[in-house]
């Protein structure tokens, strides 16, 4: 007859309050659990919004600020590289790849991205996953655009629908380029990344667009058809941002050196894991708080089950008195109860880890594909681990405020019970 | 080698009651009913006897051992090794089964589990002897009627025959005819054990199937002033 039996035996014989109390803990696990898979998915996530590029570069800014317009799309670029810069660097013998992008228009809200067709080739997200088409290919005539899969779900667009640009970044303000509309050629695979939420045309088609228009709006009583621009010299005079790729990883510090110190004109490059833990430790506050939240459920639950313990102790006083009697110490008594509530915590740990894979296998492809959140279920981590140890920890702990209780009643009361 | 000798000892509770014992002597083996109502002192007493609460001062032999100098653990571990207990009722933990009830001193008493081995079959055989039915071992306790209760708690102080069985009112929960078919299986038992067997009641029937008769007035001083 061990003390953990003992143990088990006397909980089994409470076993609704028992069970109850460990399914509180379980899901106080769970939720902990799923909180902290969801923060590294997202931070993962984020991390990967952007990978296999070298540098990113743009005019002179702040690295956030740039990683900011170039890759999530947010915000605007206070100025533009010149196309002379632009061709000089992509000569570098550095350089393996370069992509332009070319900002400034949108439709419907979403943000228009003029580029080559090396974007759909060389953009690279989530450890070196390539940008794929769910339907049609690359734009390939002035006129094509292909759009991200949620501009396609969204607007329910198909290849072949007919969209009109505007001017400006934001929904309706800017006055249409409805003289020239895109023909849909291509629809991306989602990725979970700002990749989606953008309509692709190529560098040309920006040009083109803007050629009978000068600062916010069109030339008065200049009009230049669709048909006459293809004829027309569509070279650039400004690009964005561009994207890097480097021939030898190596290189890319002393590249990096050389673009911040470009003589032509002031530019920035960064290194876009940098700059993106940059920006995560600056949106990480609200993931340390829902940390710290769901930190607090543990331990009311834990506070949950010493009350539970502690409510039953004084109808218990007679079986602690039969232990005494026959031989155990209070000390055994104490142990007893900690042996209890590390029971309790422990199914509750394990429960909690079961509920969590239940939940990640229900859920994981919901979140992917609604909310580009990919979630990798794989076995519990040492971190994760080291986290229900100490939550079990806690349970035991805790459990020494009914044991020490249970210390001084079994003292007091000896073999009798007094009541 | 008296089983129980205790010499000048008193003990008091924080409540100012407390009680001063000058001599009490049994041997091995020897049987006593100590006579003596309800809140005389008698549980203080037992609580002494098994060194539960260590008297304030004084002596008091167990099998040879003054437990009085004995502390905390020590002093428990002497316990489960020297007594066999059984209480008025309500002895079992009612969700043991009756043969896990009775295997239980040997969780804190290696001497007993050494002498109780193989303890399960030891159980087994303890609690036919007293009179409770196979079926029933594996019952939980709480299942059982009081009188079988009695017997079960007997059955588990005599597991691994310890030296002393004490015994509080054991059949003052019982009827006549279940009163005494108890004691005859009880002095049965350890009869064979050699244990001796201290056995408090108010119950003066019952004298005559003991060896030694004491009045609890006679051994013990209570005095219940209150706290100052």
């Amino acid at each position: 007859m061990s003390l953990l039996r003992l143990a088990v035996l006397s909980l089994w014989n409470r076993r609704l309050t028992a069970l109850l109390t460990m399914l509180g803990i379980a899901l106080s696990v769970t939720l902990f659990l799923s909180v902290e898979k969801l923060r590294t998915g997202a931070r993962e996530s984020f991390a990967n919004t952007i990978s296999g590029t070298d540098l990113i570069i743009g005019a002179r800014s702040g690295d956030v600020q740039l990683l900011l317009y170039s890759v999530f799309r947010i915000g605007n670029a206070t100025n533009n590289i010149t196309w002379e810069s632009y061709r000089d660097i992509a000569a570098q013998r550095e350089v393996d790849w370069i992509v332009p992008i070319s900002l400034g228009d949108s439709h419907r809200g979403y943000r228009v991205v003029g580029t080559t067709p090396g974007f759909f080739e060389h953009y690279r997200y989530r450890r070196d996953t390539g940008l794929s088409f769910a339907e049609g290919q690359p734009f390939d005539d002035l006129f094509d655009t292909v759009i991200g899969a949620d501009v396609a779900a969204s607007l329910g667009y198909r290849p072949d629908t007919q969209i009109v640009l505007s001017h400006g970044s934001g929904e309706g303000t800017g006055a249409a380029h409805d003289d020239k509309p895109f023909r849909v050629t291509g629809i991306l695979e989602k990725t979970g990344t700002p990749v989606d939420r953008a309509v692709y045309v190529s560098l040309e088609a920006i040009e083109a667009i803007h050629i009978d228009w000068q600062g916010g709006g069109r030339i008065q009583g200049l009009s230049i058809p669709a048909e006459r621009v293809r004829n027309m010299t569509l070279t650039p005079k400004t690009v964005t941002a561009a994207l890097v790729g480097l021939k030898s990883r190596m290189a890319t510090f002393r590249f990096q050196r050389f673009v911040n110190d470009y003589e032509e004109e002031p530019l920035t490059a960064i290194l876009p894991g940098v700059a993106l833990t940059n920006l995560w430790s600056l949106v990480g506050v609200a993931e340390r708080a829902l940390g710290a939240v769901s930190l607090m459920v543990v331990v009311t639950a834990i506070l949950g089950l010493v009350t539970t313990l502690l409510a039953t102790l004084e109808e218990r006083r007679r079986e602690m008195a039969i232990l005494r009697a026959n031989g155990a110490s209070p000390g055994t008594i104490a142990v007893l109860l900690m042996a209890e509530s590390g029971l309790i915590t422990f199914m509750g740990a394990l429960f909690g880890l079961g509920f969590l894979y239940a939940l990640l296998f229900a859920i994981q492809p919901l979140l992917d594909s609604r909310f580009g959140l990919y979630l990798e279920i794989d076995p519990p981590s040492i971190r994760d681990w080291t986290i229900l140890g100490a939550i079990v920890l806690a349970g035991i702990f805790a459990g020494l405020i009914p044991a020490w209780r249970a210390y001084r009643c079994s003292l007091a009361d000896g073999m009798s019970i007094r009541s | 080698m008296p089983a129980i000798a205790i010499r000048d000892a008193a003990f008091s509770w924080g409540s100012g009651f407390s009680i001063e014992i000058d001599a009490f002597e049994m041997c091995t083996g020897e049987r006593v009913l100590l006579l003596g109502p309800s809140g005389g002192g008698k549980s203080t007493f037992l609580n002494l006897v098994a060194g539960i609460v260590p008297p304030s001062r004084g002596h008091i032999g167990i099998l040879g051992t003054d437990i009085a100098t004995l502390r905390g653990a020590r002093a428990d571990a002497y316990r489960a090794d020297s007594f066999g207990i059984i209480f008025q009722q309500f002895n079992l933990l009612p969700w043991l089964s009756a043969r896990d009830n009775t295997l239980i001193p040997l969780r804190f008493s290696k001497q007993r589990r050494k002498r109780a081995m193989p303890a399960r079959d030891t159980a087994e055989r303890l609690l036919a002897a007293l009179g409770i039915d196979p079926a029933l071992f594996r019952q939980p306790a709480g299942q059982l009627s009081v009188g079988q209760q009695q017997r079960v708690a007997a059955a588990r102080a005599l597991i691994g025959t310890p030296g002393i069985i004490l015994a509080d009112e054991p059949t003052s929960a019982l009827d006549r005819a279940n009163a005494t078919t108890f004691l005859d299986l009880l002095f049965a038992e350890i009869e064979g054990a050699g244990s001796a067997l201290l056995m408090v009641s108010h119950d003066e029937a019952l004298a005559g199937a003991f060896d030694r008769v004491v009045r609890l007035e006679d051994i013990l001083r209570v005095d219940r002033r209150a706290a100052a």
